[in-house]
């Protein structure tokens, strides 16, 4: 086992950091009554759980793509150690042949030969033109004929063992006291939820919803890396990197572009716009001047402009990095920073004219009255009742950004071109319909991943805006 | 009527000249001019007397605000400030690498770009406010839980998706319509009926859910109660009173859209090779052609704050509570 060296990149630090807020909010939301009571609500939303399930998953993945190292190289004993130049993560750790097992080429979904032929010679037979059996897509395999054959009985034993783990959860949560958080019913009588209870939905959770979505994921997430130690389930690319592994790894990017660039804008935006709403006066005028300004500029050329500019700061400056990851880590950043400039106004407008209709409400003239300072009104009695529209934002501008950041890398202003996304999926794949005959694994695959993020992105947050929103109720 | 549009074209002046310092400092002062010719010569070619012409050929050898050499009114004209941004309110855009004029190259392809962003929105305004009005008639029905399903869906799909899809299945295995290209005159319809068809369906998920959300606003009020209590009958309460009435938040981000139809769309141009504005600012981001991508900067800027001006003055139209002051 070789020795390895943590690495750092500032993406991470922002992914954990924004991980404990999310827990830090979780246990204020804990005391608040109010917020527990929405979240409650969106607790009991069928649709909003098994969203939430399915971005928990997704969640997941690229929290363990946030754990980077490098490997340190073998030297000779006594020398200084070198560490490789490619900075690795746990997820590839823990899918490792999926990242080294590289064809030449193309190759279909669970192909055992190369998309393209090639002259083969052959003792006694002369040269001969025939596809060739793939380096690593089913090569245990004698005779590719078996294939299929094979395929069903790793995919169906990978079935059984996850349905017999989700029958194991199963037991656990029909096991389990149903906690509707009340304190006057006696501890020792809470109900079991039992499975009929379950199995009708008659839970205040939702969790039938939750647990089928486990059963899917499972039945899906299960026989598709059983399969994948042998096959490419989504086939190879053009270089003959496994599709699957670019979309893992373009799950942490759809994320980071999704969270912290939200991130990035909240305080910005909470601030200016309770600022504007409250003071009023020439600090509102020149607020509303400062983001209708920003707004004029249209989002996508603003961008342009501001990521050529910032490409021009890398490219002049390359002794910033010790390695490519770390470069295109911070085109990463500074792309969500951009997004974030562009995409604050909206919120910063909701939250003044928000704060303006507050100021005059009779609590808000009492704690004025009695003489309570402007900052502790803002942050006692304005910041609280604002919350709701903050959260609605938040998980409504996450789908938004996620598909944005897909058209982006499209026109050549997204991502760093080495950073596996969505984005420079497509575009890499962008000419593969025009072959003959037809590459579509590439394109299908990042499409219908990033549609089902983006799907249960829009899910949860019709759940959560149902919930939090005092005019839907 | 006149004063109060004279007063909003007199606000619009301190926004754009905002805008117009916003991308000065963006382009000019991120960045010196000197990061700008390393990076269009390569790596390569760097040497000071290559980036001294580059410079010297567009213009960015002057300094940034005060020539203190050239003397007179000149020290503040023969400046990098004044040549390359202040004149952009005369409509001087300077030239792109390719050292054609950009305010020319800009007219030539506004019609092909009109061409196609036209046709796309009024088509697609239509559609999807048609779809929202039916599946508002038949609310909390199965017919309107799935469509908004339907609605939801459409809208997690990526635009991508729909523009590659769409030409790959109609253009190239079914053969319907040219895959990419533009004709002059009527032979033209032929290259934008499927750019147009895709641009409506593209936006159908996302409009539809939200008119109907307006819909619904409108129908839980009273004028719509009372409308029904005389015994109306449903449909013409839905035709002359709630869309009629839904048109005035419709309004608000209609409007503003339409100056801004003349930039054309990025993605549509490009995958059909049409030669409009989209298409002209992608090749100029690709190119690195920052010239180019500074004044669609700020034609862009301007056409936004046209359609808010527009946006104020339709609303002051339509709604009679509304007054000019």
């Amino acid at each position: 086992m070789n020795g390895f060296q943590i690495v750092v990149l500032w993406s991470d630090v922002l992914v954990w950091l924004l991980l404990a807020s999310g827990i830090g909010v979780g246990v204020l939301i804990a005391r608040s009554p109010p917020l527990l009571a929405a979240w409650r609500r969106v607790g009991a939303s069928r649709a909003g759980m098994a969203s939430a399930t399915v971005l928990l998953a997704f969640l997941g993945i690229g929290l363990l793509d946030s754990l980077h190292y490098r490997v340190a190289l073998d030297g000779k004993p006594g020398e200084k150690t070198q560490y490789a130049i490619e900075v690795l993560s746990l997820l590839d750790a823990l899918v490792g042949p999926l990242r080294t097992e590289n064809e030449k080429t193309y190759s279909a979904p669970f192909a055992t030969h190369l998309y393209a032929k090639e002259t083969i010679e052959r003792p006694g037979q002369g040269t001969l033109r025939e596809f060739p059996r793939l380096r690593f897509g089913g090569s245990h395999l004698a005779e590719p004929a078996a294939a299929p054959a094979d395929i069903a009985a790793t995919a169906a034993g990978a079935a059984a063992l996850a349905v017999l783990g989700w029958l194991a959860l199963v037991v656990l949560v029909a096991n389990r006291r149903e906690n509707p958080g009340d304190p006057t019913v006696d501890r020792q009588n809470w109900p079991k939820i039992g499975w009929s209870r379950l199995w009708r939905g008659e839970t205040v959770f939702a969790w039938n919803a939750v647990l089928l979505t486990l059963l899917l994921i499972l039945l899906t997430l299960l026989p598709l890396f059983a399969l994948a130690g042998d096959y490419h389930v989504f086939g190879t690319d053009k270089v003959g990197q496994d599709v699957l592994y670019q979309i893992l790894k373009s799950v942490r990017t759809a994320l980071i572009i999704g969270l912290v660039t939200t991130l990035v804008m909240l305080p910005v935006a909470v601030l200016l716009g309770i600022v504007a709403g409250y003071f009023r006066g020439w600090v509102d005028d020149l607020i509303q001047y400062l983001y209708t300004v920003l707004n004029s500029i249209p989002g996508v050329l603003l961008i342009a402009a501001a990521v050529l500019m910032m490409q021009v700061v890398i490219d002049t400056h390359p002794q910033w990095f010790a390695t490519a990851a770390e470069r295109a880590d911070l085109r990463l950043l500074a792309l969500c920073f951009i997004l974030g400039i562009t995409s604050w106004t909206g919120l910063c407008r909701l939250l003044r004219g928000e704060t303006l209709k507050l100021r005059e409400l009779e609590y808000i003239q009492a704690a004025q009255a009695f003489g309570v300072s402007s900052w502790r009104i803002i942050l006692r009695h304005i910041l609280p009742n604002l919350m709701h529209i903050v959260i609605i934002a938040l998980v409504m501008d996450f789908s938004g950004l996620v598909l944005a950041e897909a058209v982006l890398s499209y026109v050549g202003i997204g991502v760093d071109p080495t950073m596996t996304s969505f984005g420079t999926m497509i575009n890499n794949a962008r000419m593969e319909l025009g072959r003959e005959p037809v590459v579509w694994w590439s394109l299908a695959a990042a499409f219908a991943a990033m549609f089902i993020l983006v799907l249960a992105a829009n899910l949860f947050a019709d759940a959560v805006r149902d919930a939090f929103d005092p005019r839907a109720a | 009527m006149l004063a109060y549009i004279v007063r909003r074209l007199l606000y619009a002046i301190p926004i754009l000249i905002g805008v117009n310092l916003i991308t000065f400092a963006l382009f000019f002062i991120v960045n010196t001019p000197d990061d700008m010719a390393r990076m269009q010569l390569g790596i390569k070619r760097v040497t000071p007397e290559a980036i001294e012409k580059w410079k010297e050929a567009r213009g960015y050898d002057k300094p940034l605000f005060v020539n203190s050499a050239a003397g007179g009114l000149s020290t503040v004209t023969e400046t990098i400030f004044f040549e390359k941004s202040v004149r952009m309110f005369a409509g001087d855009f300077g030239r792109a690498e390719d050292g054609r004029d950009i305010a020319r190259e800009i007219g030539t392809r506004m019609g092909p770009s009109l061409a196609i962003a036209l046709p796309t929105f009024i088509l697609g305004l239509f559609v999807t406010v048609s779809l929202a009005l039916t599946l508002a008639f038949f609310r909390a029905t199965a017919f309107d839980f799935w469509g908004v399903v339907i609605c939801v869906a459409a809208m997690s799909i990526s635009g991508l998706f729909y523009i590659i899809g769409g030409q790959y299945l109609i253009a190239k295995v079914w053969k319907l319509v040219p895959i990419s290209g533009f004709g002059e005159g009527l032979d033209a319809w032929r290259f934008l009926i499927l750019p147009v068809c895709i641009g409506v369906v593209a936006g159908i998920g996302s409009s539809t859910r939200w008119y109907r959300t307006i819909f619904l606003e409108e129908v839980s009020k009273d004028y719509v109660r009372t409308a029904r209590a005389k015994g109306l009958p449903e449909t013409l309460v839905f035709f002359r009173h709630i869309l009629r009435n839904a048109l005035i938040p419709i309004l608000t981000g209609v409007v503003v859209v339409i100056p801004t139809l003349f930039m054309g769309s990025l993605l549509t141009e490009s995958f059909f090779g049409i030669p409009g504005l989209g298409s002209y600012t992608i090749d100029a981001i690709q190119a690195q052609d920052f010239a180019v991508v500074r004044s669609m900067v700020f034609i862009g800027s301007v056409l936004y704050i046209v359609g808010l001006i527009l946006t104020d003055i339709s609303y002051t139209l339509v709604d009679p509570r509304i007054r000019f002051s």
